[in-house]
């Protein structure tokens, strides 16, 4: 009998297992797939290592910073900040028709930059951001606001609002068109006022630490244990029944399986309710280059574009929306004069989960050549053109990412309502990571936490 | 424990949350959260040290009690007093 049973071995399930491990609790991590990380995994592919899911680390915080979301994970894990060697990133971009909006991890350029391209939403922009820093997480009752609304009020020039929703959405909103209030706060901090950051290896580095971590407390792993029902018993689960027909039993279960997933496996008939699956899901390609980016004059950390005056953030009504997207090079941080081999270049954009889902697989193949051209295409049109340099490349769609992480749809950013408390219909299962709270690394990694506190440690 | 083995085992405790905190400079009489910006969920954290180290339970009720080293090594004086120091 265990204490608790997590269900998903990704940065939030991991992040549970440390804190309750840590408290010795008896804690074992079932995870369906045969590595780690879920939405944040890696893989390594014609000799070379690829990051999923991992652009940047949003709320970078230097070593030292007290307060926020990094500092506040790093001492319930008990990590030291050297420990996750973040490098902060070399600046970023918003670029949308005739307007380039520069950032990086100081507030200050993003405020000039804002005060020269939308010169009469000036002190406008600065009323936003005192609101947004007045934000309190705690109180619930502005946090399902609609930002859209917010922003009218308060900023006059359209053009500046959907500028500032497309790094925003592109990093979190499973919601479409609007974002909450609360969740428009959030991200707004941890990507312009903290900032973005990443270690030289990549997302494999933070994940050996947290799995490292656990399995030293005397926390349990098992990988290729997908859960195949929840038994329910009078308002509890009672075991927990895997796909290879093994029975475990815990006093307390805590999913990052994505809500409507958890539901379905509870065998009590419980209706999945209106809280379908979200509709936004991703393609992306990942080309390798033979030369460092910034050789081709390519100094931007991430490029969030739109190429027309409004940006849509809805299901993609083609197999991929090449008007607007991120191109993220992992070579531009700052990692203290070294270097990384190869130069990479990624682009995600919104892309429609049906069409990548119904296509046979020999279309789906040509499919996927055919798309990886037209994202690369329309994203050469705001970096410099690096087809030629190319040697290697990969790319993921909706269905990969439902391979990998079990979440219907190809939704990353999972369901558009958050379950906040993360409790359920049933005494001792709750549910952590996307689903519950917030998203990213950081995000999930502290959704872990807090709901391992706020459930599985007082008794 | 005396009142001093209870102030240093806090101080291990603090030491063991927050690894980047410079300890040396704590005011005994000025809040840990004031001094060491520690949130609820520290505080939650040297609830469960205290129970993993020396099986001592701290109600809910009584968090409050924490609030800085004075009070916390008078709250837990009575409670730590058959405790030997390792």
């Amino acid at each position: 009998m265990y204490d608790t049973i997590i269900i998903g071995a990704g940065m939030s399930g991991l992040a549970a297992g440390i804190r309750l491990a840590y408290y010795e609790q008896r804690v074992c991590i079932l995870e369906r797939h045969t590595t780690i990380g879920g939405l944040n995994s890696f893989y390594r592919m014609g000799g070379r290592d690829y990051d999923v899911g991992l652009h940047a680390l949003t709320n970078f915080t230097p070593k030292g910073t007290k307060k926020g979301p990094l500092a506040r994970l790093l001492r319930q894990l008990r990590l030291s900040w050297d420990e996750l060697e973040i490098s902060p990133q070399l600046g970023s971009e918003i670029v949308f028709p005739g307007v380039r909006v520069r950032f990086d991890n100081d507030l200050d350029l993003m405020r000039e930059e804002v005060a020269r391209e939308f010169p009469a939403d000036c002190d406008n922009f600065e009323q936003l951001i005192s609101q947004i820093v007045d934000y309190d997480d705690l109180d619930e009752s502005h946090q399902r606001l609609s930002a859209r609304n917010r922003l009218q009020e308060i900023l006059s020039d359209p053009l500046l609002i959907e500028i500032l929703f497309c790094p925003l959405m592109f990093y979190g909103s499973a919601r479409e068109h609007d974002m909450d209030w609360g969740q428009f706060s959030i991200m707004f901090r941890s990507i312009f006022m903290e900032g973005l950051g990443r270690p030289l290896a990549g997302v494999r580095l933070i994940l050996k630490h947290l799995v490292r971590k656990f399995r030293g407390l005397g926390g349990e792993l098992k990988l290729r244990a997908g859960v195949k029902r929840l038994q329910v018993e009078e308002g509890r689960v009672g075991s927990v029944v895997l796909e290879n027909g093994e029975v475990i039993e815990g006093r307390r279960i805590l999913s990052s399986a994505g809500w409507p997933e958890t539901m379905r496996m509870c065998d009590d008939g419980q209706p999945v309710t209106s809280r379908g699956p979200g509709k936004l899901s991703f393609c992306e390609t990942i080309a390798t280059l033979d030369v460092q980016p910034q050789d081709l004059g390519h100094r931007s950390t991430i490029t969030f574009f739109n190429d027309w005056e409004k940006f849509d953030w809805s299901q993609s009504e083609q197999p991929c929306d090449v008007r607007s997207g991120v191109i993220c090079s992992p070579n531009n941080f700052d990692y203290g004069g070294e270097l990384l081999d190869e130069g990479t270049m990624r682009i995600t954009g919104l892309a429609n989960f049906d069409y990548w889902n119904e296509l046979p697989e020999r279309e789906y193949t040509l499919e996927k050549l055919r798309w990886y051209d037209r994202m690369t295409a329309s994203a050469v049109r705001f970096v410099p053109d690096y087809r030629s340099r190319v040697i290697d490349t990969d790319m993921f769609t909706p269905t990969t990412v439902v391979r990998f992480t079990g979440h219907e749809g190809g939704a990353i950013y999972g369901t558009p309502e958050k379950q906040f408390d993360g409790r359920t219909h049933l005494d001792n299962l709750f549910v952590c990571g996307t689903d519950q709270g917030f998203v990213g690394i950081i995000g999930s990694i502290v959704s872990g936490i807090s709901m391992a506190n706020m459930h599985c440690l007082r008794d | 424990m005396t009142g001093e083995e209870i102030k240093e085992e806090i101080l291990d405790i603090l030491e063991a949350i927050a690894p980047d905190e410079d300890l040396t400079q704590i005011d005994d009489a000025v809040n840990f959260r004031e001094q060491m910006e520690l949130d609820s969920m520290d505080f939650l954290d040297i609830v469960m040290e205290l129970r993993k180290r020396h099986r001592i339970q701290v109600p809910e009720d009584d968090y409050l009690q924490l609030a800085n080293m004075n009070s916390t090594v008078t709250f837990l004086l009575p409670l730590m007093k058959d405790i030997q120091k390792v």
